[in-house]
């Protein structure tokens, strides 16, 4: 455990659009390490959904990766028991080349994502077992066992997946996902399904290629509660049983608190605070988390896909951002003239816990 | 499915018999028919004859029946490929437009494949490439073919292979060929005289096309599909031909069968007249004017009838290529 699989290093993304320039990640850190489910959370606009489209470097125009970098610690997918040992690579994803073999070969194949509106991310004119065939065809070899013509050794070679194979894997990951009947499923179309069910199948077609990661791009924010609650169920088992690495992005915190194991909160491009989910829940030390724990609604109270409660103000411009700490307008711990001067530093604040705030930093610092 | 095309083919039906009704009564409404002009054309002339000869006609297409039973006589007629006689020309309609129907209807699908293969690629590369170079160019020169009229550029062509390339370009075929029965020879004369008609017809329709495609694929690349599937790992090249246009390109089959045909019908009507083309236009429009009513109505349905077979096509197209129309 505790090996880390992607870490993201001062990341910053700006769109340079008419107005001017837009920081959608200012200075972004974030460490994910194999098989454990870190939980993104943060407000609408403050970069959630652009920091994991930087991840399979496709942030979309006209947005760009100013600086900062991205380690993919990749491990090769040799199978080890042909005597060769796993080798792990370090990739700078941001620094590849965006149309390029080895960035198609991590999207989908070795970092798969699913996205916050299951009704409109099929492609409608394809049944869904065309597309996991497609994914999977991309993607995964299957072994095949050859006795070699002088020694009786088996060796392991691989070769592409045929289509009939893909169909087997399509209706295997359709059953997996809980869709019934996946045998008749697999030739649905997409307007044949429900949200839920479309959802079902994005997760399908990004487990189809046995990813080491996944991001989950708010999977659950256009469903309703109940169906959200079967979705995460299903989530959690397959990671449990693929040792499957999870980028979680959500704005509830509900959600996320049964998700993952560590939660890093965002604010305006930057985290603001990183804590165990326990920590988290029980000793908040960011002003801003706190808030966000203020405004969940009490039990009974909640609506289906309500968003959070609002914060006491809101979002700043973007176009001008206040001086020193960006929450300081709308923070209640607001200390004047040291939060609208001096940029917080990212603190550690007790195990494993980490913040950016000044009331963490000694005065005069 | 079945059952999506049987009802196509019924509505299809039903329009052609409203269609061939109505043209017979505009066929029939200009007061004084043609045969009243004869009747004064061949008195004028002192033709000793004329009463008799007005009486045969009379007789013949019954003129002096009732309205419905003529027109019942002319569409029994009609279905059994008998079009009546042109009172102008004094031979059947049938001998008259002959070979032009089949031209017709070759000039529609030439202009139609010049359009496709042209318009496509262009709308795609002006949309992939959103405010390129590229793209103001395809858009300056697609609101110049929009906004120019297909016989304008016709008359301008023409001037310029007369005077400048110093070749024929009017007509479908050399003069050898004209009268000549079909052989190879022929169709290589066809197809060297086709190009200019159907570029002709086809520039205005690219513009329009280009655009149209290049407004659907921009819509089409912002959908959350396309971004799903080039999360999958999928080239670009695959991103956009199997996900993205693949959709954008949909609703221009409808535009195929209920705008661009009879675009094409019409607007190469007017450049059929300027090149001289052996099509059914120059025929049709010489009829309304000399009040030629056999000629007019069998015009009339006949076109009616390429837009209906067009539009049933685009129909049964679209349902081939979008399982949400199939599957319905
Ligand atoms: N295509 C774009 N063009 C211009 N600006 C963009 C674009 N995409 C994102 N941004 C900017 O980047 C910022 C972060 O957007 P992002 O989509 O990452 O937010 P988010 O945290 O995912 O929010 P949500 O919870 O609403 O999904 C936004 O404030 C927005 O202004
Ligand atoms: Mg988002």
């Amino acid at each position: 455990m505790s090996e880390p699989l992607i870490e993201i290093k001062d990341l910053r993304v700006e769109f340079n659009v008419r107005e001017g320039i837009v920081k959608a990640v200012d200075g972004f850190n974030l460490t994910i390490n194999r098989g454990e489910t870190v939980g993104v959370i943060g407000e609408s606009g403050c970069g959630k959904s652009v920091t994991a489209r930087a991840i399979l470097n496709m942030v979309p125009k006209p947005g760009k990766v100013t600086s900062g970098e991205i380690l993919y610690y990749r491990r090769s997918k040799e199978n080890p028991s042909d005597g060769q040992s796993r080798t792990t690579d370090v990739l700078d994803l941001t620094k590849l080349d965006p149309d390029g073999e080895t960035i198609r070969q991590v999207r989908g194949g070795e970092i798969g994502m699913i996205f916050q509106e299951p009704m409109s991310s099929l492609t409608p004119v394809y049944s869904v077992g065309t597309l996991i065939n497609e994914a999977v065809s991309l993607h995964r070899l299957s072994p095949v066992k050859r006795v070699g013509a002088q020694i009786t050794e088996t060796i392991q070679t691989h070769r592409r997946v045929t289509k009939a194979e893909g169909r087997q894997i399509a209706i295997e990951m359709l059953r997996k996902v809980g869709i019934p009947k996946p045998n008749e499923r697999v030739d649905s179309y997409p307007h044949q399904l429900s949200g839920g069910q479309r959802q079902r199948v994005m997760i399908a077609i990004a487990l189809s290629c046995e990813p080491v990661m996944l991001i989950a791009d708010e999977p659950t924010t256009a469903l309703d509660v109940s169906i959200e609650a079967q979705i995460l169920d299903i989530m959690r088992e397959l990671q449990e049983s693929s040792d499957m690495a999870i980028l979680f992005i959500t704005h509830n915190l509900g959600v996320v608190a049964n998700m993952a194991h560590e939660i890093v909160v965002m604010y305006m491009g930057k985290a603001v605070e990183r804590a165990k989910v326990q920590d988290l829940f029980y000793q908040p030390q960011h002003p801003y988390t706190r808030s966000l724990l203020q405004s969940i609604p009490k039990l009974g109270q909640k609506k289906s896909g309500e968003r959070l409660a609002s914060i006491a103000g809101s979002v700043p411009d973007p176009f001008h951002l206040p001086p020193g700490c960006v929450f300081h307008p709308r923070c209640p711990a607001f200390m004047p003239g040291r939060c609208d001067t001096i940029t917080p530093q990212w603190t550690q604040v007790g195990d494993d816990h980490w913040a950016s705030c000044l009331l963490y930093e000694e005065a005069g610092k | 499915m079945l059952n999506y095309i049987v009802r196509r083919l019924v509505y299809a039906v039903i329009l052609l018999v409203l269609i061939s009704f109505v043209s017979f009564v505009i066929i029939n409404l200009p007061p004084g028919d043609f045969l009243t002009q004869k009747i004064e054309q061949l008195r004028a002339r002192g033709d000793r004859s004329a009463e008799s000869r007005v009486e045969d006609y009379r007789v013949r297409y019954g003129l002096d029946k009732p309205f419905m039973t003529r027109y019942a006589t002319w569409v029994v007629n009609f279905a059994q490929g008998d079009f009546g006689e042109s009172f102008e020309y004094e031979r059947p309609v049938k001998e008259l437009l002959g070979e032009r129907v089949t031209f017709t209807i070759v000039l529609a699908l030439a202009t139609l494949i010049v359009v496709w293969a042209l318009a496509i690629p262009l709308g795609v590369y002006s949309a992939v490439k959103q405010y390129s170079l590229g793209d103001q160019i395809i858009t300056s020169i697609s609101f110049i073919g929009i906004g120019m009229p297909g016989f304008l550029l016709a008359l301008l062509i023409l001037y310029y292979a007369v005077t400048v390339l110093n070749i024929e370009a009017t007509g479908l075929f050399s003069q050898q060929y004209v009268e000549a029965p079909w052989s190879w020879g022929r169709v290589i004369d066809l197809l060297n005289h086709l190009w200019i008609p159907a570029i002709i017809s086809a520039i205005t329709g690219i513009g329009g096309l280009t655009r149209i495609m290049r407004g659907n694929l921009l819509d089409t690349l912002g959908q959350p599909f396309v971004e799903a599937a080039r999360a999958r790992g999928l080239a670009n090249r695959a991103v956009i031909w199997k996900h993205a246009v693949r959709i954008a390109i949909n609703p221009l089959i409808v535009i195929l069968g209920s705008e661009a045909l009879p675009g094409i019908l019409g607007g190469g009507g007017l450049v059929s007249i300027v090149l001289n083309l052996p099509t059914i236009t120059p025929l049709f429009v010489d009829s309304l004017k000399k009040l030629d009513m056999y000629m007019a109505g069998t015009c009339i349905v006949l076109f009616s009838l390429l837009l209906l077979v067009g539009n049933l096509l685009s129909d049964l197209a679209l349902a081939w290529v979008d399982p949400r129309i199939r599957l319905e």
